[in-house]
């Protein structure tokens, strides 16, 4: 008796599984973190799309897309969210990914046009000071003044590589003199923004290296709005977010409804207070409020993906050189 | 040492432990032959790379050397004095190597940074801030870090060295100069080159800590080098080589401890409570006191720190730290577990005269966190799906890699047990599991106890592998802590280091007692 209840069980559990098909994404780990966007969009999706909705983290950014190539066509993932325009044309070449149909306009400063990878968020890299502090307008008199900032490592962060792109984007050439001069302003180097914010926080530095958006939220969940971002202008580097359909997954029909899903209000509206990044399309309603007063940038700056790999070689040399003296 | 030279005779098999000793060296190679195969044909190391390792082991060297050569007087001092309140200094001095290194820099910070308490104290006074980033700010925290784990373990030198020697000495006349001579500099002798390999090895494989503290790309260490290998260049090939590189540096480091590790064993004793008539002396008081004082202010002032900026925190916890809390708490303890049944038999084999095994302990803090998780990966991934088994695999690398600490308190007692009881066990025909439950764990139990509860604390700290495999829902505590601050909030995260520091604390305090129980030590 206990083996036949067992084996109903059993054979009740995959005919279960069979009905509701299980979609994986694979993500950065604070997307899936309870005050990140994932919990409230696993809800949202699976409310329409009849399916388990399985969010696996791994690491950061970069992590992500080593560990898809370390799986190859093993993988389980069905669906890549959180690369970035950095990581593009990497990610292009591994020949992992497959287009999607998503077509929709973007509210991104600027055209879009990959169609294998679709952006979800964006914002603007940018150095975050306290009120009262009178910023530089740019990295040329942020070198010359006596300001101290707090950066992260473009070897192992996101905004770090972020900013080596910048300082790119905007001086080419003379990116390596500018590194030079602004030597003696770099407090320290760490290895995340979570540890460059926290000791920011803790008072080691007037400025550090975030988003234009992270005085959003000190103004909407702490109600504190004495952090301001610093324009400055030479415009300020892009940081794209993007999710991408593998070639080898096995649900790519609900991979392809989950892309689509991302670019409706339902997701959107959910990416401003949780990831604190612009939305891709505004939702219906607008940004919330707390977004109105944050730094525009005059200009935007962005590498087209496939120039990325080749300056940021060259850049990571110039940063090295100019840091290590 | 004598039975290295003639294998000892010893009641217990040496077996085990070598079993043992090929299990953790099949657990640490295996992955990282697996990262190899894996890897495509690479370019080898650059030079960047050379300048990461020149720069690792000077760094290793300079806070190996001072973590140990500041650790001498101040475990003397704790040796020589009794007073109240002493063995809750001991174990608070522990905190700071158990603490995760993002506490912990933020605490270090709080305290030595450019807005820290003694700069703003400077600043009172019309002075400039500490200027803490540099070469002297990498040596700081990993002097910080390690000078408790050196001065445990030679603490744990003079407590082992029985009270008769020091009751003969003061009968015959013998000051302190002579004590010194004669008992304590050769049992330093013994204990100090296993202390600087362990500590040496320990900063080998610094990252986060290194690189903030150390201002800036000059400080890049060989783990920063395999991690830019593995993520940003995605380079296996590299990221594998210089994990050989670390292994190879880590192993040097101990085939020169051992070998000049030298000395007899101490000799046996009753077991007497110590005590030092030759340092009763105004003198040697002052110097003891101000020793204790001055290393209780570096190690415990951050620490108050980690304490001030947790408490507010504390109230804004979510539920999911308490959850995490737990999930911490069971893989410390299965860590704990899984250590004591390998470490035991190891440390009798090395007793034993089989030195081979001592390196296949070392290797656990030799091999990056980075190349052992992703050569795990490989291994399981075709098998079974990694993410389900994530906590056991936490817990047994944890294991790994607390087996090196775990052996360096164990071995010398272990030793001690064999020399003194180990004829006397065979001639009574005691062997095997008898020796082990009747002579082995009672003898051993202050040590078993002490490196179960620094196993336990370093497990419940460690951010370990645990990040590459996490699934969502399931999360260890300092897991826990980089989600929150990758959410901004810095507050609840301060208030979840604090339970973190409290339960890492508290874990080492049982498991540390429970060993000393109704032993006056």
């Amino acid at each position: 008796m206990k083996y036949l209840t067992f084996a109903a069980g059993v054979f009740c559990a995959t005919g279960l599984a069979a009905q509701t098909p299980e979609l994986t994404v694979y993500t950065y780990d604070s997307f899936v973190s309870e005050w990140g966007p994932g919990p409230q969009i696993e809800k949202a999706f699976e409310a329409e799309c009849g399916c388990d909705l399985k969010f696996v983290s791994a690491g950061d950014g970069a992590s992500l897309l080593a560990r898809l190539k370390l799986e190859g066509a093993r993988s389980d993932a069905d669906v890549v969210l959180g690369l970035d325009t950095n990581l593009m044309a990497s990610a292009e070449d591994s020949g992992l990914f497959t287009p999607s149909e998503v077509d929709v306009e973007y509210d991104l400063p600027v055209a879009w046009e990959s169609d294998t990878f679709v952006p979800y968020d964006w914002g603007y890299f940018a150095f975050i000071h306290n009120k009262g502090v009178t910023p530089p307008q740019d990295f040329l008199e942020l070198a010359k003044s006596d300001m101290k900032i707090l950066i992260q490592d473009p070897r192992s962060s996101t905004p770090g590589l972020g900013l080596l792109m910048w300082v790119k984007a905007a001086y080419g050439e003379d990116a390596a003199q500018v590194w030079a001069d602004l030597a003696d302003n770099i407090v320290t180097v760490t290895k995340g923004w979570s540890e460059a914010y926290g000791l920011f926080l803790d008072g080691e530095a007037d400025m550090v290296l975030s988003y234009t958006t992270s005085p959003a939220y000190h103004i909407i969940a702490e109600d504190d709005d004495t952090k301001e971002a610093a324009a400055f202008d030479e415009g300020h580097y892009m940081q794209v977010e993007v999710a991408a359909k593998l070639a080898a997954s096995d649900q790519p029909e609900l991979a392809e409804q989950f892309l689509q899903f991302m670019v409706t209000d339902a997701f959107q509206s959910v990416i401003p207070t949780t990831n604190w990044m612009y939305p891709s399309v505004i939702p219906g309603d607008g940004l919330p409020e707390g977004f109105e007063g944050l730094v525009e940038p005059r200009k935007s700056l962005l590498l087209p993906p496939a120039e990325v790999q080749a300056a940021r070689d060259e850049a990571l040399n110039e940063w090295l050189t100019a840091l290590s003296q | 040492m004598a039975d290295r030279a003639q294998p000892v005779i010893s009641p217990v098999s040496g077996r085990p432990g070598l079993g043992a000793a090929a299990m953790v060296a099949v657990l640490i190679l295996g992955p990282l032959l697996a990262v190899f195969l894996r890897a495509e044909a690479g370019a080898g190391l650059v030079r960047a790379d050379w300048a990461a390792i020149r720069f690792t082991v000077w760094q290793a060297v300079l806070s190996a050397v001072i973590s140990v050569v500041l650790a001498v007087p101040v475990a003397r001092a704790l040796a020589r004095r009794r007073f109240a309140g002493r063995s809750v200094l001991i174990t608070l001095l522990g905190a700071p190597f158990i603490l995760p290194v993002i506490v912990a820099v933020l605490g270090l910070l709080a305290v030595f940074g450019r807005n820290g308490w003694i700069s703003q104290g400077l600043g009172l006074m019309g002075l400039p801030p500490v200027q803490v980033y540099g070469l002297h700010g990498v040596v700081l925290a990993h002097v910080f870090f390690n000078l408790p784990l050196a001065t445990r373990l030679i603490l744990q030198g003079w407590q082992d060295i029985p009270a008769e020697h020091f009751r003969l000495a003061a009968q015959l006349g013998a000051g302190s100069r002579v004590i010194w001579r004669l008992i304590e500099r050769p049992m330093l002798a013994r204990v100090v080159p296993g202390a600087l390999a362990v500590i040496f090895a320990i900063c080998l494989t610094s990252f986060a800590v290194a690189l903030t503290l150390g201002g800036g790309p000059r400080a890049t260490t060989i783990e920063l080098a395999i991690y830019q290998a593995f993520t940003f260049d995605f380079d296996l090939g590299r990221a594998a080589l210089l994990s050989v590189v670390q292994i190879a540096l880590t192993l040097g480091a101990a085939l020169i401890a051992l070998r000049v590790a030298s000395g007899d064993g101490l000799g046996a004793g009753l077991d007497r409570p110590v005590q030092r008539w030759d340092a009763a002396g105004r003198g040697a008081r002052i110097l003891d006191s101000t020793l204790i004082v001055a290393a209780g202010l570096f190690l415990l002032l951050p620490m108050l720190a980690i304490v001030a900026e947790g408490v507010p925190g504390l109230l804004r916890l979510p539920a999911s730290v308490g959850r995490a809390a737990l999930v911490s708490l069971g893989v410390a303890l299965g860590s704990t577990a899984v250590m004591l049944l390998v470490a035991l038999p190891m440390a009798l084999a090395i007793a034993a005269g089989r030195g081979s095994v001592e390196l296949a302990g070392l290797l656990g803090l030799a091999v990056s966190p980075l190349v052992i998780g992703t050569g795990l990966f490989l291994i399981v991934n075709p098998i079974a799906d990694p993410f389900a088994l994530a906590l056991p695999v936490t817990a047994g690398v944890n294991a790994v890699m607390g087996l090196p600490f775990a052996l360096r308190i164990l071995v010398p007692a272990a030793r001690e047990v064999l020399s003194v009881q180990g004829r006397l066990a065979l001639s009574l025909n005691m062997r095997g599991l008898t020796f082990l439950r009747l002579v082995i764990l009672p003898r051993m139990r202050p040590q078993i106890g002490f490196a179960a509860g620094l196993v336990a604390a370093l497990s419940m700290g460690d951010l370990g592998v645990i990040a590459l495999f996490a699934e969502t829902d399931v999360a260890t505590l300092p897991l826990q802590i980089y989600r929150l601050m990758g959410a901004y909030q810095m507050q609840a995260a301060s208030g979840a280091g604090l339970l973190l520091l409290a339960l890492s604390v508290g874990l080492f305090w049982v498991l540390d007692r429970g060993g000393r129980w109704h032993v006056a030590a």
